[in-house]
């Protein structure tokens, strides 16, 4: 038997395998079909009748996006049967749909912020009637409270159920649904109870009306009047697709966009809403500490008090380059101080045990995100998908729905949305793994694929964890020549850019816990926010950054700092894919490119660094033409690439792993970083996921 | 006329006891191992040649279907589902079935899981119909005891039989709605395909069938598919029990001949009609779905699937419903429009909103409140309704209304006058004081 099937499709004879729908079969013949209810990354619910067709011979219309084409039959006489998408048996019965779905609607356009962008509109222009033939009042529905993300304006809704399908088999909650039935049915959450997801602000883009808005763009700009920017996005280390919406000088909203890669077409929640952190709370001018008293000062004026401050003794500077820090202030920064000799540098503030000994295959996630819809089983060690990289935590469940994947876990109990066999939640666990079960499952999987988190790297045994991790990837054959199945998952969205650049401590150089513990005269702080200053002593602090958080009030000096959407800057993401941001908006009153401050501090120092643009930076980083370095060109994720330098043997275990349980490394997936700290959106997410972890004294 | 030696169902009145000593009195059980012995090919075929088409109210021929189950067990176990979720108004046949032939029904459902290959039955009762799951668990307790039923029985067969009990939504007598509330999920119909016999309750292969196609399946093989096939005209045989309601002057349910006309239905059970014949406006010959049909065509009419389908109209499940001259048909048909809103699952976009709007057309139609040209574009949405949704609720939705436009036009532009007629200054159906 053929896996294809011949069809004629408006005339046109086409052959496509037997699994398409016939509504991917319309559109390889190139006709386009409407649709609500229907989603290619969702279940099919065959409940909109929007994209009905005709089937010559058939007795109704066919829902072409539930009708598989092997399904089908020839026509008697042995020809292909004939489909056609256009025609007026089609479109009546499309104006039909499209008339009963208007009926009950509000038509409220000009006040709904789907205006613009509504699919039901759209469709309406093809498929609706010039006037109403509805002479009874339309049905009105309770607005419902979904939390602080999503803004419900229910009598808009046309109960496709995308929403519902979305929670239930992406998200792995079930907290929508549609309750009652007929002409009473409601899509609700269930008693009104916020949406605990971390994806929950992808049944925005899902929803094809005005009923599912975002909460907090509500009213504040039309679709039309936007400036687009493609861009990527830093709120964790996977680097997903994401367009700025801009209006003049502020960020009016983010969105995804698909990079089947990475992030498929959703983002988190943090991804998402963060943009309001971006105006508030801004570092947007020079200060310089007088008196005790931070004042806003010049930029030269600045320049010379941070000169001052770097005149002190090489090994008494000190710089922590925090999470956000992009690939091109990192090698700025590192150029600068290294020619000032100094070597205690570090980009990793939590003090995480990786990159010291060179092999980019030993910190980034070899696999690749995708990898894990290959996988057949995964040890999760010491990390919270869920939290660091919501995304793909959604991918992992999608492998283990519908696919084979087993997946393990070595670290705290939670909830992952998905099953998983829990080892243990400490270093014992690990250290004893070759007699639990799971083992044999990875032992037997044809793609096991072990990850490591910072949760079990950010301790003092931090090496030996990651060696006992690699150590175990390689004795359950995760490492082979066409796969290489060991990785880490960052959280930090510049981790794996600022390692690849060689920020880590130079010849005898200070780690991040020595140059924050004292004894230092001055240190340099790229953005590090989330790091212990309270030993800092009388160390003048110079802080580079976007925000006034930890590190600024702390500060003796500011260099204020464009952020991600307003520059165009190069990062890694945790597989070592090289992406880049784009400016969508002018940086904040003063604040400049990172690496153009320490383009300009290289001069007033007297170390001029020997690039003038971000160009010439960026192609000192590529190296000299033909020659392969990780920054040759955007776009590189390892895969099974990563192996050969995977296979070499772990040398000497670097101290045994204490039996102490892998800590979380965010305590608070909405407050990881200074823009989301900024933002209110994300406050208000997170004292209401606070009050839902809080048990209430009833239960 | 059926005589008595040909009933099936002989204690259909309850006049006797149901208990399974009274049932095998009545030949219940009779046989039943032999029959099992012959095999699900055997049984097929016999089933198949007396014609039976399934008694739920498609008519689809039953033993046909029983075919379509895989040949051979897989991983996959099958499963008989029966249908007893009884909710088209007008029909009350498979009550009287379960309340007081159960032993009929369970050895029927036997023989049925023999003929598909399946060891496991479950009966999806109406949610009101407590008094029929009493009879029922009683019976299937008696069963059990005389070990007819159960693993190791003495029929040969293994087979266990549940009872389910629905929460009381029409729909869930669609068969994969049906399937879906028995799996405890919200009963909202799937889409086919696939269909359940490759993929039905819990992703395994499934047949569902009306409790009284399954009731009868047991006489039919004990006395053979020619004395089945020998009743009623070719293609519509059997005999089959009728829901007589509405202006008849002694409202029945009677077992009776295929192709029985409707005037002999009506002469020799119900005592006539109220008034006489003619006194007759219309009659819904197939429950509450299907079109009416005027006085005049039906009187002498077969009672059968091809006649009432040529009279654009069907047998459904024979609940025949009779309204005599006096009845406002408007009205009746705006309170089935009026169940067909109410029991509308809601999942697919024509029925959910369409079938409101039927029903409020039809409730100004019933006062006259209504603009001339709404009658058409009443019909034309009935016609968006019908054949644009996964199952056949909007459908059956459309189709009285659609009867009713049909054959009654006259009557509802008649109503339109009559409350225009003291509202002559008013144009239009709104008034400026409502």
């Amino acid at each position: 038997m053929s896996d294809t099937f011949k069809l004629n499709i408006d005339g046109q004879d086409i052959e496509v395998p037997k699994h398409y729908t016939l509504m991917q079969a319309c559109e390889e013949a190139g006709a386009e079909i409407p649709r609500f209810c229907y989603h290619e990354r969702l279940s099919v619910a065959g409940n909109c009748r929007m994209c009905l067709v005709e089937w010559e011979g058939a007795p109704k219309p066919i829902a072409s996006c539930a009708q598989t084409v092997g399904d089908m039959r020839p026509n008697r006489d042995g020809s292909a049967p004939n489909v056609r998408t256009k025609g007026d048996y089609v479109q009546k019965a499309r104006n039909g749909v499209m008339e009963f779905l208007l009926i009950n609607h509000p038509l409220d356009c000009p006040i709904c912020d789907q205006g613009g962008e509504c699919d039901l509109q759209d469709q309406a222009m093809a498929y609706g009637r010039g006037g109403s033939r509805y002479e009874e009042n339309k049905r009105a529905v309770d607005d419902k409270y979904m939390g602080p993300l999503v803004k419900t304006i229910m009598t808009r809704c046309i109960q496709c159920t995308r929403c519902v399908r979305f929670v239930a088999e992406v998200a792995g909650v079930e907290e929508i649904g549609m309750i009652s039935r007929g002409e009473n049915a409601e899509i609700t959450t269930y008693l009104e109870k916020s949406l605990t997801s971390e994806l929950s602000g992808n049944v925005i883009d899902l929803c094809p009306v005005g009923a599912l808005t975002s909460k907090p763009y509500a009213f504040n700009a039309r679709p039309w009047e936007l400036r687009k920017t493609s861009s990527i996005d830093v709120m964790d280390a996977m680097g997903a697709a994401i367009r700025v919406d801009a209006k003049g000088d502020g960020v009016m909203r983010i969105l995804p966009e698909t990079n089947e890669e990475v992030n498929e077409e959703w983002i988190s929640d943090k991804s998402r809403f963060v943009w309001d952190g971006l105006a508030r709370q801004r570092l947007d001018t020079p200060y310089v500490r007088v008196n005790g008293k931070l004042v806003p000062t010049t930029w030269g004026e600045a320049f010379e008090a941070a000169k001052a401050a770097l005149a002190a003794p090489a090994d008494k500077i000190g710089v922590v380059a925090g999470d956000l820090i992009e690939v091109e202030q990192a090698k700025a920064a590192l150029d600068l101080f290294r020619a000032m000799g100094v070597q205690n540098t570090d980009c990793r503030p939590a003090g995480a045990a990786y990159g010291t000994d060179g092999v980019r295959e030993r910190y980034i996630l070899n696999p690749t995100l995708m990898g894990v819809e290959e996988a057949d089983a995964l040890l999760l060690i010491g990390t919270n998908p869920r939290v660091e990289a919501a995304v793909w935590n959604a991918r992992i469940r999608k492998s283990w729905l519908w696919g084979e994947l087993k997946v393990g876990v070595i670290g705290e109990a939670v909830d992952l949305t998905y099953d998983y066999d829990h080892l243990g939640t400490g270093g014992d666990a690990l250290a004893n793994v070759a007699s639990s079960d799971f083992f044999k499952v990875l032992k037997d999987a044809k793609r096991p694929m072990v990850v490591v988190g910072e949760g079990a790297l950010c301790r003092a045994d931090g090496q030996a964890v990651l060696d006992a991790a690699l150590k175990l990837a390689q004795d359950v054959g995760a490492v082979a020549d066409d796969w290489a199945g060991f990785g880490v998952l960052h959280n930090a969205a510049g981790r794996v850019g600022a390692l690849d650049v060689g920020f880590v401590p130079g010849e005898g150089g200070k780690a991040t816990a020595e140059i924050l513990g004292g004894g230092m005269e001055t240190v340099v702080l790229l953005g590090a926010d989330e790091v212990d200053l309270s030993a800092l002593g009388s160390a003048k602090v110079i802080y580079v950054g976007s925000h006034g958080d930890a590190g600024a009030s702390r500060a003796d000096i500011i260099l204020p700092c464009a952020t991600y959407t307003e520059m165009d800057a190069t990062y890694a993401n945790t597989e070592g894919r090289i992406q880049m941001t784009t400016r969508a908006v002018q940086p904040k009153g003063e604040a400049r490119e990172g690496w153009a401050i320490f383009r300009a501090l290289s001069q007033v120092v007297g170390k001029t660094l020997p690039y003038d643009t971000a160009a010439a930076l960026r192609a000192g980083l590529r190296g000299p033409e033909g020659e392969n370095t990780v920054f040759s060109g955007l776009g590189f994720a390892p895969g099974a690439s990563g192996a050969s330098a995977l296979q070499t043997a772990v040398t000497g275990s670097a101290g045994t792993i204490s039996a102490d349980a892998f800590s979380t490394p965010i305590d608070d997936f909405y407050l990881t970083n200074p823009i989301a700290r900024a933002s209110k959106t994300m406050a208000e997410c997170s004292s209401l996921s606070t009050a839902l972890d809080t048990p209430v004294a009833a239960e | 006329m059926l005589l008595d030696k040909d009933r099936i169902f002989t204690n259909l009145y309850g006049l006797h006891s149901p208990s399974l000593e009274a049932a095998k009195k009545r030949g219940a059980w009779h046989l039943t191992r032999e029959m099992l012995a012959m095999g699900p090919d055997w049984i097929c075929d016999q089933i198949k040649a007396s014609g039976l088409r399934g008694r739920g109210g498609a008519g689809f021929p039953t033993g046909l279907k029983w075919t379509f189950m895989p040949k051979e067990v897989r991983e996959r176990p099958h499963y008989l589902v029966v249908n007893g979720d009884e909710s088209e108004p007008g029909t009350c046949k498979d009550r009287e079935i379960m309340r007081h032939d159960p032993h009929l029904f369970i050895e029927g459902c036997m023989v049925a899981s023999r003929a598909m290959r399946a060891h496991k039955c479950y009966v999806y009762l109406r949610g009101e119909y407590i008094a029929e799951r009493h009879a029922m668990e009683l019976a299937i307790k008696e069963a059990y005891e005389a070990k007819l039923i159960g693993q190791d029985n003495d029929n040969g067969w293994d087979f266990d039989i549940y009872v389910h009990h629905g929460a009381g939504a029409y729909i869930c007598g669609e068969e994969t709605a049906l399937l879906e509330s028995l799996e405890g999920k919200k009963g909202q119909p799937r889409m086919k395909p696939p269909f359940p016999a490759n993929a039905g309750l819990y992703g395994c292969p499934t047949t569902v069938n009306n409790v009284e196609s399954i009731a009868v399946a047991p006489t039919i093989l004990r006395r053979g598919a020619e004395w089945f096939a020998g009743f009623g005209r070719p293609n519509n045989s059997g005999t089959k029990l009728f829901c007589i309601s509405g202006h008849v002057n002694k409202p029945c349910n009677v077992e009776e001949e295929m192709s029985i006309t409707f005037r002999d239905l009506i002469d020799t059970h119900c005592g006539g009609i109220r008034g006489g014949w003619d006194n007759l406006k219309a009659v819904i010959p197939g429950g509450s779905s299907v079109p009416m049909v005027p006085a005049e065509q039906i009187m002498d009419a077969y009672m059968d699937f091809d006649t009432l389908r040529d009279l654009k109209s069907g047998l459904g499940t024979a609940a025949v419903i009779v309204m005599d001259k006096d009845t406002d048909l408007i009205k009746a048909i705006a309170r089935l429009a009026y169940f067909y809103k109410h029991e509308s699952c809601g999942q697919c976009t024509p029925c959910r909103e369409g079938t409101g709007w039927m029903w409020r057309v039809m409730e100004r139609m019933v006062k006259g409140e209504a603009e001339h040209d709404e009658i058409d574009t009443l019909l034309d949405v009935t016609k968006q309704v019908e054949g644009h949704t996964i199952c056949a609720l909007g459908d059956a939705a459309a189709w009285p209304i659609q009867g009713l436009i049909r054959h009654f036009r006259p009557e509802i532009e008649d109503r339109i006058n009559q409350y225009r007629l003291p509202r002559a200054m008013v144009q239009g159906a709104v008034i400026a004081a409502e």
